[in-house]
């Protein structure tokens, strides 16, 4: 038992009981700071790596009274069918939430919420989770009042309600959204806490629509002079950028549909435009024109916002790809290794000019890499999920992900970054990611290069 | 041939009108889409660009910029364009020798960056405050407004002098008094899909040189700055949220707070109706009609004179019973003391409605 008692000490783990789960006993128990041999025998048989392949040669563990005592739920009547006609999460889910990440705007309406891309699995957003940016508050606007216009340099301006959009040729294809801000408050040092505020202005969704072109050909664009389009909302901001002509006619869409339903209304209901590898503030939400012109149109967000400033005091303007990028979501800063042993380390990767071919991951700060493994589909613009294997030996580890694409991009240092851009950048942060993990199992956001 | 020469002259005709949108576009996709009237267009198509297309005629004075303003801007811009309360500053940060130059030359060491140290375009700011501005009532100002409000917008910048009046004759001479009009690059590597970029790393895989180490940690003083991160992450999970100081004890104060809290929480009518529901007593029971059981009508009005009822039917809650109302018995409740002794109260007191 001596043994046994200083793994506990030092080792540190949770009860897995969240709310509900405790019997009044528990509860007490708790309330008076006790904690029962039972208990502690169990935890140590089920949390310990090296006694957990083993039952304790305790006699009095019988076993895992979650096993033992039929619980509620296998002896009792369940909810009915349609209980509620949209079905929502588990109660236990309810911690993963988009957030605001406080201080860095002061109205909510022109703010931004963060995926928490720590516990998501897989490349799809949930719709409820997809990350919000709104410049002047979102709207919920009826689909049958909600028109789209294509004029500018076209033979035939045209008008189209939702009803014309859903009637032409469909396209479904998965995609990436990442704001050009993605990770923006890393730039000069490490400043927030997880993974949600570092990266998750990214969400990724099967979008369908029309496609773009498909528009353009029916209004009979100039295809001589007209080389850059502008796509405008409906709500109060009435948001524009330029978007390229030939990005227009590749594979941009004007979307109504994510991930099998309408889009949600934070999200642009009921159009937007969807435009690959382009950063998400020119997929124009509650989208409402689109023109076609002979130059860029210098709206507020390329020529004020969404700029680079160098280190000579110009800014870039119109930097608009999202370049190869990566993280590990789990484990992630704010959270803590259960304990030592094996561990599944688990990332996205995406890249705005094509696919992910590979993603190495470091577990000693990048002396030394490895190759995860690309989960499928590995897609176009479309985030990638890599896995790869780890076993904590309970040493200090530095976990980081570099992701490479199709044209042979290698996904930058930060050091690499300002030694271009300098440290007053903001948008456009695509740096490699390092997470420590300390002697205690403490996940915490530090930059090493 | 007259024929068919006629019928040219029309279609020419109808293209001249602009009316002919609705046969081109059905050519491929009959009955989809239908054409622009010039009415339409004139009420959307507001955007400005850098040449000024797209400018409506128009003018307005400093003078009456600053009556608009004080009106409608300095809640959330300041008196001076200078406030960081609610958006960045709009005015501060640049000089007679920037607007002389074109190039501001704080942006080389920015403390912060102001708009009118940034913007490169007038017609930026123009078409910006005509769609969008004021923040809470966007498009409610005339062509005339939005020249003035631009007008008292630029003085307090030192771009043009008290008695200005901005007008679509002018802007462009304006547009050459900008302070940072020289300070912009379109940068094609990054607006290009085919660019290569500007930065460039290699895949180095064994023995690769680091620079500096561990550079940047999160101080223990900002821990804090998100909020509770046990309330962020997953409750099960091989990483989740431990208190790295108190490991076992901050969980299971939050544990023991959802517990309590939840049960002390004063019940409301609605909450209780939604517990009925959601606890499946509505699977047999209906507030005004027998179904499998009896409505709660019937079982309040059953009890009302009894004093002891709610214990006895709490305690039958927690443990199912039958016999009293029919052949059915009630299955045992899942739900704790305190939540069935709530819905016991609510069902005596006959299910007051949501």
């Amino acid at each position: 038992m001596a043994a046994n008692e200083a793994d506990w000490v030092t080792v540190p783990r949770i009860r897995s009981a969240p709310e509900d789960f405790l019997s009044h006993e528990q509860i007490s128990e708790i309330a008076s700071g006790r904690r029962s041999f039972l208990s502690n025998a169990f935890m140590l048989a089920a949390g310990s790596a090296a006694v957990a392949s083993s039952v304790p040669a305790s006699a009095e563990f019988k076993g895992d009274p979650n096993i033992l005592e039929l619980p509620a739920h296998t002896k009792g009547l369940g909810k009915p069918v349609a209980e509620t006609g949209y079905g929502q999460p588990s109660q236990y889910e309810r911690n993963l939430q988009r957030r605001e990440s406080p201080g860095l705007t002061r109205v909510s309406a022109a703010s931004v919420s963060f995926a928490p891309l720590q516990g998501m699995f897989g490349i799809i957003t949930p719709n409820g989770l997809h990350f919000e940016r709104h410049h002047q508050g979102w709207w919920d606007i009826d689909p049958s009042k909600h028109r789209l216009m294509i004029n500018g340099l076209v033979k035939n301006p045209l008008v189209f309600t939702m009803d014309d959009l859903m009637r032409l040729p469909a396209v479904s294809r998965i995609h990436f959204i990442e704001c050009g801000a993605n990770t923006a408050m890393e730039w000069g040092n490490v400043a927030v806490p997880t993974v949600q505020y570092t990266h998750g202005m990214l969400s990724c969704c099967e979008f369908t629509g029309v496609l773009l072109s498909t528009l353009l050909d029916m209004a009979g664009f100039d295809r001589k002079s007209g080389k850059y389009i502008l796509v405008e909302g409906a709500d109060g901001s009435s948001l524009t950028r330029t978007i390229a002509m030939d990005r227009a006619l590749d594979d941009c869409m004007v979307a109504y549909a994510m991930n099998g339903e309408m889009l949600r209304p934070e999200n642009g209901y009921p159009l937007r435009m969807v435009a690959p590898g382009i950063q998400g503030v020119s997929w124009v939400k509650w989208l409402r024109r689109i023109e076609v012109g002979d130059q860029p149109f210098g709206t507020k967000d390329e020529v004020i916002h969404y700029i680079d400033l160098m280190p000579d005091g110009r800014h870039r303007q119109y930097t608009s790809i999202q370049e190869c990028k990566s993280v590990i979501t789990s484990p992630s800063g704010g959270q803590t290794l259960l304990d030592k042993g094996f561990h599944n380390i688990t990332g996205l990767a995406w890249s705005g000019r094509g696919r992910i071919k590979r993603v190495d991951v470091s577990f000693d700060g990048g002396r030394n890499w490895q190759v995860a493994r690309l989960e499928n589909p590995v897609q176009s613009k479309s985030l990638t999920r890599f896995n790869i294997s780890w076993t904590w030996n309970g040493g200090d580890a530095i976990l980081q992900s570099r992701a490479i694409d199709e044209t042979g991009y290698v996904q930058p240092k930060i050091n690499q970054l300002r030694a271009v851009r300098g440290s007053r950048s903001i948008y456009h942060n695509n740096a490699i990611q390092s997470w420590k993990v300390a002697g205690s199992g403490e996940v915490s956001n530090v930059q090493v290069y | 041939m007259f024929k068919s020469t006629r019928l040219l002259s029309m279609l020419l005709l109808a293209a001249s009108m602009g009316s002919a949108a609705s046969l081109h576009a059905n050519e491929k996709y009959p009955g989809v889409g239908r054409a622009a009237t010039a009415a339409e267009i004139k009420a959307w198509d507001i955007d400005v660009r850098p040449d000024l297309t797209g400018l409506p005629p128009g003018s307005g004075s400093v003078a009456k910029g600053q009556e608009i303003w004080e009106a409608k801007c300095t809640s959330c811009h300041g008196t001076f364009g200078e406030s960081n309360e609610v958006f960045s500053p709009l005015v501060g940060g640049t000089t007679a020798e920037d607007i002389k130059i074109g190039r501001v030359k704080a942006l080389q060491e920015p403390v912060a960056r102001s708009t009118l140290m940034k913007v490169s375009s007038i017609s930026t700011l123009w078409d910006y405050i005509n769609r969008a501005m004021p923040w809470n009532a966007p498009k409610s100002l005339s062509s005339d407004e939005v020249y003035a409000t631009l007008a008292y917008l630029l003085h307090l910048g030192d771009i043009i002098p008290a008695d200005y009046v901005l007008s679509d004759t002018n802007m462009r001479a304006v547009q050459e008094r900008l302070p940072n009009r020289n300070g912009k690059i379109k940068y094609d590597r990054l607006w290009n899909i085919n660019g290569k970029g500007d930065v460039q790393n290699v895949a180095c895989m064994k023995n690769c040189v680091i620079e500096t180490g561990l550079t940047s940690a999160l101080p223990d003083s900002a821990r804090g700055s998100h909020g509770n991160l046990a309330e962020q992450q997953r409750d099960v999970g091989p990483a989740r949220f431990i208190d790295p100081v108190n490991a076992n004890k901050r969980s299971e104060i939050v544990q023991l707070a959802a517990v309590t809290g939840s049960a002390t929480a004063k019940p409301s009518n609605a909450s209780m109706s939604d517990l009925a529901r959601k606890s499946n007593c509505m699977a047999c029971h209906q507030v005004d009609k027998k179904f499998v059981g009896p409505s709660f009508l019937e079982v309040a009005a059953k009890y009302k004179s009894d004093s002891l009822a709610e214990t006895r039917l709490v305690e039958k809650i927690k443990v199912g019973g039958g016999g009293v109302w029919g052949a059915v018995p009630m299955p045992p409740s899942t739900l704790r003391t305190e939540e069935i002794r709530a819905l016991t109260k609510w069902v005596l007191a006959g299910a007051p409605g949501k």
